[in-house]
């Protein structure tokens, strides 16, 4: 599996997904913001996590219009896989691949700690190796993570299996660790090729680092 | 010149200081010379009061690459890598505005480890704040200080991505008119990839890079080397602001940079800006420099060399370069949108030369700025607090009830869970933490270039140093290594952060002699040196100073990142020994503070020998697989200790040892740990004890829904509420 990384100014969890990618044996590259084209035989587009442009304005609203983010809309529109973590996610949703927007931390603090989420649905290319109602334990790391959208729209996504995350405990009850709307941790596009989540898989794929639970997502996208 | 007095005054300069100069020069310095002079022989920059002292530490051992002098220290980690860190005040501008002075404090420290090669991996913070739980307007204002300097270490850690990962945090009453910000940075780089704050080779270019300079922290250097008034208020637009995001880029930019060998030196723009480095620059390599001022990247309009000069604008880097790569290192810095420019050159002259649009503004001997600057003999003089408080011990006070004591010093924000806090950290950016903030003891990450990890722990009893000055430094290298123990690491050097009073005080002067040849001694005794460390002197608003508050941070390496020991309780049924003697010490405790209001007795004896013992049977035991988890026992003895580890382990104890007088289970007799193992180990265990000549005592096993040490019970539902509930409830108490 090829694997493209996108760069902006203010990414900072660019290594860490290329560890992790490596891990499962994939072919990583690295792509700074000004690429107008993405690596040709790519497989898999990564938004990494991080501060692009300094999260100023709104968190992602700057990252919209680098160019290389032209390239990856057309990816996207020809059914390519993109995977937005954390502050990827906002630049997804931002560049409109995702539904939805992300309001400040309902407390207003920046939260970072292990989260439990638990699998909405794996009717997806990314967490098809799950199943619905598995927990994971995955590290957050934001202050934009309050995810909202209206409620017909959310109906919409339910219908079609698009909420693909929450946040809850560690038996699988409610919790809701930044005020999303329905404690929402993570959601993919109408064609399911488009994922965003603001949870850090990469961050815990060692024993040593806590938790490798998410090995188990991220391989979803290699076999 | 004009008003020559006030001028003087302004600059904090004496008529003494005026002659000197003028001897210097040979002539009447201008309006720019005396504010360099001014910077440069500040407290902050020249250690005036403090340089006498700093003398004799112990900075040399087979593992220390670069001792104090450099931009921040650097050891040998093994497999050809280094680690570089140092550790920094940010007390006066935190005090003024909490959310800048807290983050441009993270922001300098960053910048002092990267300019050495070195990627940030790790940051650590000290803070030190009031009395937070008073119900009047210091209470409040304290709260809103510890929101701001939290918020502001936050803001700036997380955006450049560098993962924080511990720190401590206490209160006391002195700190109300002075809080302490102390912060850390490690890094991590190849061992012959370092880079050195040097500028030589007459004719390579000096080359500014990064943020454009403003009127921000105009003097801040000066206003840091001064005691607090009412007044202090008004020193706001002294106080720097902050941009993470072109820390990031500066960083990115300075790492592509380093990757290539365009560099002959670079040192970051710190306290005194432009000022402290291009003449530390120059300085180091004997060398001259002749500086454009009109290149220097300006935010706005008719700033004055005086300005450039002083102004201490946030994320700026000075480097000199190899002659021909101008073009190639203005390259990679407009990749990442940064401002670039030459704005000079070395020379062979020994003067730093200063030029405005073609006009020689400022002419001054380099070596002598620093080799002359005044080195002062301030008169010392031992408190008369410290004879009438060592009449106080665990015998004059009246008894309390274990059980009420133990739920006191439980609830005490000192002890308390601080997740409110280190929650508001990113503490995971870049996949190496092993050892969690809020998981006690050290801090740990894992390297990725090699196999090993490296164990970093934050130390200072403010009242132990209070107590007694010398024994408190001491005892602070002691617990900051112990702590590193702990995790199964082997500690091998210190940096510190040397907080105190007014040292025109003769009392705080003597207190800060004695911190020093404190901690002289127990790194000397522990093979500990001390490889980068810093001065914050004038902690005093309205003549009261804090208490003496050497911060130090132990760094230690374990060889296998695979063995890095917990603080927790780990399983049902281990047992738990203490190691080390436990006596009838209470001095300074947070038993006589929290029971009492007291700050008073003898400190605990310390005994190098029996705290050495206790690192190697840690880290032997953990070698040989018998340990579980290993605690350090500080701060309310072992039953906070004990507390703490079944808090976060979420798990009870259930114990079958007292000592005589009960109260002993809050004594904090140094050189002690708790240690859980498997019962079927207990034998190799106490082997291993005699072994090293340690005492082991076993003191009762994990489990069960209770919590129970002698006369104390508690259920763990109750405790664990206490424990992790308290802090947020005061601190948040006015939103």
């Amino acid at each position: 599996m090829n694997v493209a990384i996108l760069r902006f100014p203010g990414t900072n969890c660019e290594f860490d997904t290329e560890y992790a990618f490596k891990k499962i044996g994939a072919k990583t590259s690295i792509i700074w913001h000004k690429s107008e084209e993405l690596p040709k035989n790519c497989d898999l587009v990564v938004v990494p996590g991080g501060f692009s442009y300094g999260d100023y304005l709104r968190s992602g609203a700057i990252a919209r219009f680098s160019p290389v983010m032209r390239a990856v809309r057309d990816f996207a529109k020809k059914g390519g896989m993109v995977l937005g973590i954390c502050n990827g996610f906002q630049i997804l949703l931002e560049s409109h691949l995702l539904p939805g927007a992300m309001k400040r931390n309902e407390n207003l603090h920046f939260v970072s700690k292990f989260q439990y989420i638990k699998v909405i649905s794996s009717n997806n290319p990314f967490l098809k190796n799950l199943n619905e109602g598995d927990i994971l334990n995955i590290p957050i790391a934001h202050a934009e993570g309050n995810y909202y959208i209206d409620s017909e729209r959310l109906e919409r996504m339910y219908d079609n299996d698009q909420i693909i995350l929450k946040y809850c405990n560690k038996d699988g009850n409610y919790d809701n660790p930044n005020g999303s709307v329905d404690a929402i941790a993570g959601i993919c596009n109408e064609n399911r090729n488009v994922f965003g989540l603001m949870p850090h898989p990469e961050r815990a794929c060692e024993k040593i680092l806590g938790s490798e639970d998410g090995i188990k997502m991220i391989k979803g996208f290699a076999y | 010149m004009e008003n020559l007095q006030e001028i003087l005054k302004s600059h904090k300069l004496s008529m003494e200081d005026y002659e000197h100069i003028k001897k210097i020069l040979g002539r009447e310095p201008n309006l720019v010379e005396i504010g360099i002079f001014s910077a440069m022989w500040s407290e902050h920059c020249s250690y005036k009061s403090s340089k006498k002292y700093l003398k004799g530490f112990p900075t040399e051992a087979p593992w220390v690459i670069q001792g104090p002098g450099e931009n921040a220290g650097v050891i040998d980690i093994g497999d050809g890598m280094a680690a570089v860190f140092k550790m920094e005040s940010h007390n006066h501008p935190s005090f003024i505005e909490p959310y800048q002075g807290a983050a441009t404090g993270v922001g300098g420290i960053l910048r002092d480890v990267f300019t050495m090669g070195a990627r940030p991996v790790a940051n650590l913070n000290a803070l030190r704040f009031g009395e937070v739980k008073r119900e009047d307007e210091t209470g409040a204002h304290q709260r809103y200080l510890v929101r701001g300097v939290v918020a502001g270490i936050g803001g700036y850690g997380n955006c450049v991505g560098v993962p924080t990962i511990g720190g401590e945090m206490s209160f006391e009453e002195c700190y109300n008119g002075n809080i302490l910000v102390n912060a850390f940075t490690l890094g991590v780089c190849k061992k012959d990839e370092i880079f050195y704050g040097r500028a030589e080779g007459v004719g390579n270019p000096v080359i500014y890079v990064g943020s454009k300079t403003g009127r921000d922290g105009l003097g801040g250097a000066v206003m840091s080397s001064d005691s607090f008034t009412e007044e202090s208020k008004s020193l706001r637009p002294t106080v720097q602001v902050g941009d993470p995001f072109t820390e990031k880029l500066l960083l990115e930019a300075c790492l592509e940079l380093f990757k290539t060998d365009y560099v002959v030196g670079i040192q970051d723009m710190g306290a005194a800006g432009l000022t402290s480095s291009s003449f530390e620059m120059a300085g180091r390599a004997g060398s001259g420099m002749r500086l454009y001022l009109e290149k220097v990247p300006m935010r706005e309009e008719g700033m004055t060399p005086y300005e450039l000069m002083l102004s201490e604008s946030q994320e700026r880097m000075l480097i000199c370069a190899k002659k021909g790569t101008e073009e190639e290192i203005l390259k990679i810095f407009k990749k990442w949108d940064l401002d670039a420019e030459v704005i000079g050159e070395v020379t062979d002259t020994g003067d730093m030369e200063l030029y405005w649009h073609g006009d020689l503004v400022a002419k001054i001997p380099v070596a002598p700025v620093s080799e002359e600057a005044p080195e002062l003999d301030r008169p010392t003089k031992k408190p008369e607090y410290l004879d009438y408080i060592k009449e106080i011990s665990i015998d004059t006070v009246s008894h309390v009830d274990n059980q009420e004591a133990f739920e006191r010093l439980l609830g005490s924000l000192e002890v308390v869970d601080k997740s409110w806090v280190y929650s508001q950290y990113d503490s995971m950016v870049q996949t190496n933490t092993i050892k969690h903030p809020g998981s006690l003891d050290a801090s740990v990450i894992r390297v990725k270039e090699n196999s090993k990890a490296i164990a970093m722990s934050s130390k200072c009893n403010p009242r132990y140093c209070y107590i007694d000055p010398k024994g408190g430094a001491a005892a602070a290298v002691m617990a900051a290594g112990r702590n590193v123990a702990m995790t199964g690491a082997r500690p091998l050097a210190i940096t510190d952060c040397l907080n105190y009073g007014n040292p025109e005080n003769p009392e705080v002067m003597w207190q800060f002699a004695q911190g020093t040849e404190g901690i002289k001694e127990a790194c000397k005794a522990l093979n500990t040196p001390v490889v980068s460390g810093n001065v914050s002197l004038y902690n005093e608003t309205e003549g009261q100073s804090v208490y003496p508050t050497p911060t130090v941070v132990m760094v230690g390496l374990n060889e296998n990142q695979e063995r890095v020991l917990p603080s927790s309780f780990q399983n049902e049924n281990d047992v738990v020994y203490i190691v080390g003697d436990t006596y009838k010490e209470f001095g300074g405790s947070l038993y006589l503070k929290e029971l009492f209001g007291k700050v008073a007795g003898v400190l605990p004896k310390i005994d190098y020998e029996r705290e050495l013992k206790l690192w190697e049977f840690v880290i032997e035991g953990n070698k040989r697989g018998l340990i579980k988890a290993a605690k350090d026992v500080g701060s309310g003895g072992i039953a906070i200790a004990l507390a703490k580890m079944a808090a976060v382990g979420n798990r009870g104890f259930l114990g079958n040892f007292c000592f005589e007088d009960s109260r002993e289970i809050f004594s904090e007799s140094f050189s002690r740990a708790l240690i859980e193992i498997d019962p079927k180990n207990m034998h190799a265990l106490e082997e291993l004890a005699s072994e090293i000549g340690i005492h082991a005592i076993p003191l009762g096993t994990v489990g069960g829904d209770k919590f129970t040490l002698c006369d104390i019970e508690m259920d763990m539902g109750v405790l664990k509420k206490i424990y992790f509930e308290t802090f947020a409830n005061e601190i948040e108490r006015d939103l």
